[in-house]
């Protein structure tokens, strides 16, 4: 079962190879870049897509960022989960050291990159990812000293993802509860999925090595303790937490404790698979008269409470493609025709609940059409919003304690926001 | 954080290795460091800067971690190339791996691993042995791996020196990272070593379970996969162990949420409690469901994977088939493999809502998506018999909608439902026969004409619509021929008037004088010939009783299923093949011989009339042999009138374009007996022993029938899995009543390349085998190698020659079988032979015998083949050359065999 990377691969948009990391000796570049560039021609074959590619005795496995694809080759059965992964691992590192990865940004700091690469696999075997304690010892020219650096505690410590001698005058964490709504609707009208994806997400501002503590209206833990439940607690169906978490406290008594890496991470995602009501609800209906003109007359509905608002709400709806002259009016907000999306977008600044507006929109089409027409693309009508200061599940910081040895009093601050994921609505 | 580093890239001079040169031996430190950059950059883009090798290894001795990191990596790229040289930059290695810096002893154990010259790696092993022991954990993990490193290009010294010993102990560190990487290193080391190397102990895992709280994300997946490993004792213990893993599906990193589902549903093998069962399955759903969140790549690993899970424990996800739903902005890929799964958690109660999804994506633009949607529906309408009827009106609707490859699709899978439902839905056959002159994919064409003449008698017009097809016979594509040859078979026998008698007389022209496509000429004649001796066996031969199918595509066989299981997230799992099917690792060490050959072929010429006595004692009668095959297959329809009872078996599947080949009465094979596949304790006493033999230039399927069972056993069938080499059965399995207590055996004729399974190749052949007394039997075989070797396969001498430089050096590949002695060149030779494998020549090189072969495998894709090895000692080496290099491992295995035995 064990198994490794021979090689990784850095390739521009035509599949050639731009940094090429070789790891095992036992796949050449000549050999993977025949290979991907093969499979980039035949585009059109939905089995030259698959992400795992089988290839002359060699696997390759790849995922594109930009005008990039980052690639590995194998000759064993490695795990493709954690080599997939791990690549989308290294996008992040690289973004944190060029801010964006692309074709131009290798080529500018391709040292830093062989060191990078010489530094986060290690024949074959991902070793190390955090981007920020690697730019401790790695750093690209602007940041270089002339000192000799050594490898930073945290590289080989139980606690990887954070230095110590850390500080900060102003001690403070950001905690922001971000909530997207999931939700298929079909052309019945009816929810067909609907789910809340949440995370905790943090900013850290923290000198030392704070020792902190989150406590959640989670029912499970509340019950346990042998509180009554007053106000709301909430079941949370499946939690996944970054690496900092005590994994085996949680599963023991539900306390949340970590020591947190520096910065900006993701504490925390959970998932509710309980059926939400739509927030946004859109309905069209869509009018054909003669063969030369359409009609579509579209009513948005906020069904949450009034005492919300949502924000940069966006209804993106589906029009024919060969649909031209639009003429368009809505008693709210502004829109307008993106014909490369084959698309009318509706924008609202500002769509308080309870409330409902109209778009009624005119096209022209044309009168000859094919005889045997193709199927069109059916997209559905997609909407984007946020609604700041509200939660789906109900979610609620109870608290977030922060004990460190210097004894430093450190300030939470808390926000919620919910907003639209993939929010489709196969309605016309 | 931008740098400027492409400025390196741009000093493409004429003058450039020298100006180089000149750089790299400046006495300015800046001037020296820019120089490297540009070796590197130049490096990068593929030029070949090795001629600077002794300048820039100059540059090595240096207080700048940056510049001896530059010089690390071109010493990584280039040693292998000058490896006198590279001895140069030995001095410096060890020295840097007592440096007083961390970062610089791991530096050097790490790129001394990398360097696969043999002097360099003599003098690895001491500064190894030092920093295995090393104070800084950062150096000991680096170590750790370097063992492994070491052990892939000398296996010997590792144990020699026992790093083994020391690898064992850095199990027990005290730092989680080097813990986690010596486990991988332990793990790559057992995967290819005979001894046991790696054995996890209660003590080892109970420690590694610990380590694994405190490791980083990458190193518990090392620790997870190698404890999947593990076989609990007792059910107490597995739950133990499930208790300590099941915290890990909390992880954000998906790689370590399978890998620990994969460890639960190893352990829970063992558990017996329902309840604790029960619970797992409740608990890990919410992770597999989540992993569906994850970015698309992982998303499709995730899925494959559910696709195995779902089959061993469908009642995990049995309540989630929504989350499989494809969103719009699904990569295709996921989609397809959403659609797969959704066929599998479809069931009564959630198949309406099933249904509308595949019918909203029976709409979309994606052409092989919709064909796959459409597909679904079949498949489901053929799975739940309580839904077909749904399943058909959402067929019939989606036929109206007349887009053109919908339709075919949608008829394609209608047929397989009228298969499965006979005499149920038939009134549906108007409607399908508008659309009649939409057809123009030989599948939907076939499914159609297998419809019309199946119910030739409800359809008032069936003569007029085969007619129809029939004026374009001889250009229709076989699969065609075939189908409207039975059609109307069928159609005069249920309708013997005028009309069809007509028509058959046309079809079975066209279908024996007019064709060169033996199949079919063999199918007319025995029609022709049952027709005009017995219509009434006709009747019975052609509209018997067909058996009922079902739906067991992508169902795979129980045993590889858990072997699958055990390589959960792994690319095993992803491919749905066992590792062997795919890994070919070659040590890479070897690759120096290609050279060699060119002077070694004009010795081979030059020695090989000594041995032209030896060759022509030897050689197979391969012209006698490719005679007598074509001859059976003409010969074969006379000789079978096929008995009454034999079903229909010739449209048991519409592609299958079998011909009946009937073998003279199957004699007891000789030789040594069959391999036992089906033991009689899991056939209920029935014992089934087959092979694959090669006879006279044709396969057949060996096979032996026991049966230790209180009854009568009757009516046997047999059915191959799709598989690599596209074997399926060329003709029924004839095999007469088995009376309990007695046993028979048979040869059942086989054909090449019908429904060949994509993806790595495997030696993986598995078979259904049904009777009417019994469920059906599935069991698999390894098909050996060698029978696909034609007795045509011997080459020229220069053909060879040309052969083997017209081929790329990527397609050699080659293998080292340090067990297998050869003690004469003339008994291997035979041996060989006797195989197809034909001798072209052979030559010496210092002591040892190098013999050149040539085979050739179905499709005339040729194999050439180098062995080397020393008279009487251990260890031979096999090199090959041919277009197929993928076919390798196979090769390697069959011929290890041959030459073992």
């Amino acid at each position: 079962m064990a198994g490794a990377a021979s090689a990784l691969f850095l390739l521009d948009i035509k599949g050639r190879v731009l940094v090429w990391r070789d790891y095992r000796g036992d796949v050449s570049a000549a050999q993977a870049e025949r290979c991907f560039t093969k499979l980039i021609e035949k585009e059109g074959d939905p089995q030259s897509q698959d992400p795992v590619v089988y290839d002359d005795g060699v696997t390759y496995m790849y995922i594109q960022h930009n005008n990039v694809y980052l690639m590995t080759a194998s000759r064993q059965n490695c795990n493709a989960a954690s080599l997939l992964l791990f690549l989308h691992r290294v996008v992040d590192v690289f973004k944190h050291y060029f801010e964006e990865l692309e074709e131009e940004s290798l080529r500018d700091n391709f040292v830093v990159v062989y060191e990078l690469l010489d530094e986060i696999m290690d024949f074959g075997y991902p070793q190390y990812t955090e981007a920020k304690i690697l730019s401790e010892f790695i750093k690209t020219d602007a940041y270089r000293m002339e000192v000799t650096q050594r490898p930073p505690m945290a590289v080989t410590n139980a606690v990887s993802w954070r230095s110590e001698g850390i500080r900060y005058k102003k001690n403070e964490v950001f905690l922001d509860v971000v909530e997207s709504v999931n939700i298929l609707v079909n052309s019945n009208g009816q929810i067909v999925r609907s789910d809340v994806v949440g995370a905790l997400k943090m900013r850290t501002y923290l000198s030392g090595m704070p020792e902190c503590k989150l406590g959640l209206n989670d029912r499970v833990l509340l019950e346990a303790q042998g509180r009554a439940t007053k106000g709301k607690a909430i079941d949370l169906d499946d939690i996944k937490f970054h690496q900092c978490v005590r994994l085996a406290r949680f599963e023991n008594d539900r306390t949340i404790s970590f020591i947190p890496p520096d910065g900006s991470f993701d504490l925390m995602t959970y998932r509710l698979s309980t059926q939400v009501k739509p927030l946004i609800w859109v309905e069209a209906q869509v009018e054909r008269h003669s063969r030369s003109r359409m009609e579509m007359t579209v009513k948005a509905r906020s069904q949450f409470k009034e005492r919300s608002t949502a924000t940069n709400v966006e209804i993106e709806l589906p029009v024919p493609s060969d649909a031209t002259n639009p003429n368009i009016r809505t008693s709210m907000g502004s829109s307008t025709y993106a014909p490369e999306n084959d698309a009318l977008v509706w924008k609202i600044k500002s769509f308080p609940g309870g409330k409902e507006y109209m778009l009624r929109a005119e096209f022209t089409l044309p009168s000859i059409t094919a005889e045997e027409p193709l199927p069109e693309r059916k997209a559905p009508i997609r909407v984007k919003f946020e609604i700041p200061y509200f939660t789906v599940s109900g979610i609620q910081v109870r608290y977030l304690k922060i004990i460190e040895k210097s004894g430093y009093q450190a300030l939470p601050w808390v926000r919620y926001i919910t907003m639209a994921g993939e929010y489709e609505l196969r309605l016309i | 954080m931008s740098g400027h580093d492409s400025k390196y890239f741009s000093t493409t001079k004429k003058g450039e290795i020298p100006e180089l040169k000149e750089e790299l031996n400046s006495q300015y430190k800046d001037k020296r460091k820019d120089a490297v950059k540009k070796v590197i950059a130049a490096m990068t883009v593929g030029k070949d800067v090795s001629s600077l090798f002794t300048d820039v290894v100059n540059c090595m001795q240096t207080e700048n971690l940056e510049l001896k990191k530059l010089v690390y990596l071109y010493l990584i790229n280039y040693a292998k190339s000058q490896p006198d040289l590279a001895i140069l930059a030995v001095n410096t290695f060890v020295k840097d791996s007592q440096d007083p810096n961390p970062l610089i002893r791991a530096l050097a154990v790490r790129t001394m691993g990398c360097i696969r010259v043999d002097k360099i790696t003599e003098y690895l092993c001491d500064p190894l042995q030092r920093c295995l022991k090393d104070d800084d954990p950062y150096v000991r993990k680096t170590a750790a791996i370097c063992v492994a490193k070491l052990y892939d290009i000398n296996a010997e010294l590792v144990e020699d020196r026992g790093f083994l010993e020391a690898l064992k102990d850095l199990i027990s560190d005290n730092n989680p990272m080097v813990v986690a990487n010596a486990v991988a290193a332990l793990a790559e080391i057992q995967e290819h070593s005979s001894k046991p190397v790696f054995e996890i102990t209660s003590h080892t895992l109970s420690k590694l379970l610990t380590a694994l709280n405190e490791c980083t994300e990458w190193g518990q997946v090392f620790i997870l996969d190698a404890l999947s490993k593990y076989r609990a004792a007792d059910a107490r213990e597995a739950e133990n162990i499930v208790e300590r893993v099941t915290p890990r599906l909390q992880h954000a990193n998906c790689a370590v949420v399978l890998s620990a589902v994969k460890m639960i549903l190893q352990q829970m093998e063992l558990i017996t409690s329902t309840d604790v069962v029960r619970n797992l399955c409740k608990k890990m759903a919410p992770p597999l469901v989540t992993l569906l969140s994850a970015e698309p790549e992982i998303q499709y690993v995730a899925l494959r994977n559910i696709n195995l899970i779902v089959q061993k424990r469908p009642t995990i996800l049995a309540h989630e088939i929504k989350v499989f739903f494809c969103k719009y902005n699904d990569p295709i890929y996921v989609k397809m493999e959403k659609l797969e799964i959704m066929i599998k958690l479809a069931s009564d109660r959630n198949i309406d809502q099933v249904l509308l999804e595949f019918k909203e994506y029976a709409t979309e633009v994606d052409v092989d998506f919709v064909r796959k949607a459409v597909r679904a529906i079949g498949r489901c309408a053929i799975k739940l018999e309580r839904a077909a009827e749904r399943c058909i009106s959402v067929l019939l609707e989606l036929i109206k909608i007349k887009v053109n490859y919908v339709v075919q699709e949608a008829i394609i899978v209608i047929k397989d439902i009228f298969r499965r439902y006979p005499n149920t839905y038939e009134s549906i056959i108007a409607t399908l026969c508008e659309s009649l002159d939409t057809l123009d994919e030989p599948e939907a064409k076939a499914s159609m004409i297998w419809i019309i003449g199946e119910y030739a008698e409800r359809i008032d017009n069936a003569d007029e619509l085969l007619e129809s097809f029939l004026e374009s016979f001889p250009e229709e594509p076989a699969q065609v021929q075939l189908q409207l040859l039975t059609a109307t078979v069928k159609l005069f026998l249920k309708k013997p008037t005028e009309g069809p008698q007509q028509m058959i007389q046309v079809v079975l022209n066209n279908a024996t004088v007019e064709t060169d496509n033996p199949d079919l000429r063999d199918r007319a004649y025995i029609y022709w010939r049952l027709l005009s001796t017995d219509p009434e066996a006709a009747k019975d031969v052609v509209l018997a009783e067909k058996p009922v199918i079902s739906d067991d595509s992508n169902q795979l066989d129980p045993s590889l299923l858990d072997e699958l299981l055990a390589n959960i997230a792994t690319l095993s799992s992803v491919y749905h093949k066992p590792p062997e099917a795919f890994v070919t690792r070659v040590k890479t060490s070897q690759r120096t011989e290609e050279d060699d050959f060119a002077d070694g072929s004009e010795t081979g010429n030059s020695e090989s009339p000594a041995y032209a006595p030896d060759s022509s004692t030897s050689p197979p009668a391969s012209s006698s042999s490719a005679q007598y095959a074509g001859r059976q297959a003409v010969a074969a329809p006379a000789a079978s009138a096929a008995p009454a009872l034999v079903p229909d078996l010739l449209d048991l599947g519409l592609d299958n374009s079998s011909a009946i080949v009937s073998v003279d009465q199957p004699a007891t094979p000789a030789g040594p007996p069959l391999p036992v596949l089906l033991p009689a304790a899991t056939g209920q006493g029935l014992q089934i022993s087959a092979q694959l033999v090669r006879r006279d230039g044709q396969i057949f399927y060996s096979m032996l029938f026991e049966n230790n069972s209180q009854i009568p056993l009757d009516g046997f069938m047999i059915q191959f899995n799709k598989n690599t080499f596209g074997l399926a059965a060329g003709g029924p399995l004839q095999v007469p009543q088995l009376q309990p207590g007695t046993s028979a055996s048979t040869l059942l004729p086989m054909v090449l390349h019908q429904n060949i399974s994509p993806g790595p190749p495997s030696t993986l052949l598995q078979v259904a085998v049904k009777n009417n007394q019994q469920p059906v039997w599935y069991f698999s075989d390894a098909v050996s190698f060698l029978v696909f070797f034609a007795e045509d396969g011997k080459m020229e001498r220069s053909t060879f020659l040309e052969t083997w430089k017209s081929l790329p050096d990527s397609n050699e590949v080659s293998k080292d079988f340090p067990g297998i002695v050869m003690n004469s060149v003339e008994v291997t030779l035979d041996r060989l032979a006797a195989s197809n494998m034909f001798f072209i020549a052979k030559r010496k090189h210092a002591n040892q015998e190098v013999l050149y072969l040539s085979t050739k495998i179905p499709r005339g894709v040729p194999f050439l083949i180098e062995i080397t090895a020393v008279i009487g000692i251990p260890g031979l080496k096999c090199a090959i050359k041919t277009p197929s290099p993928e076919m390798a491992p196979l090769f390697f295995e069959a011929l290890e065999n041959l030459l073992k035995s």
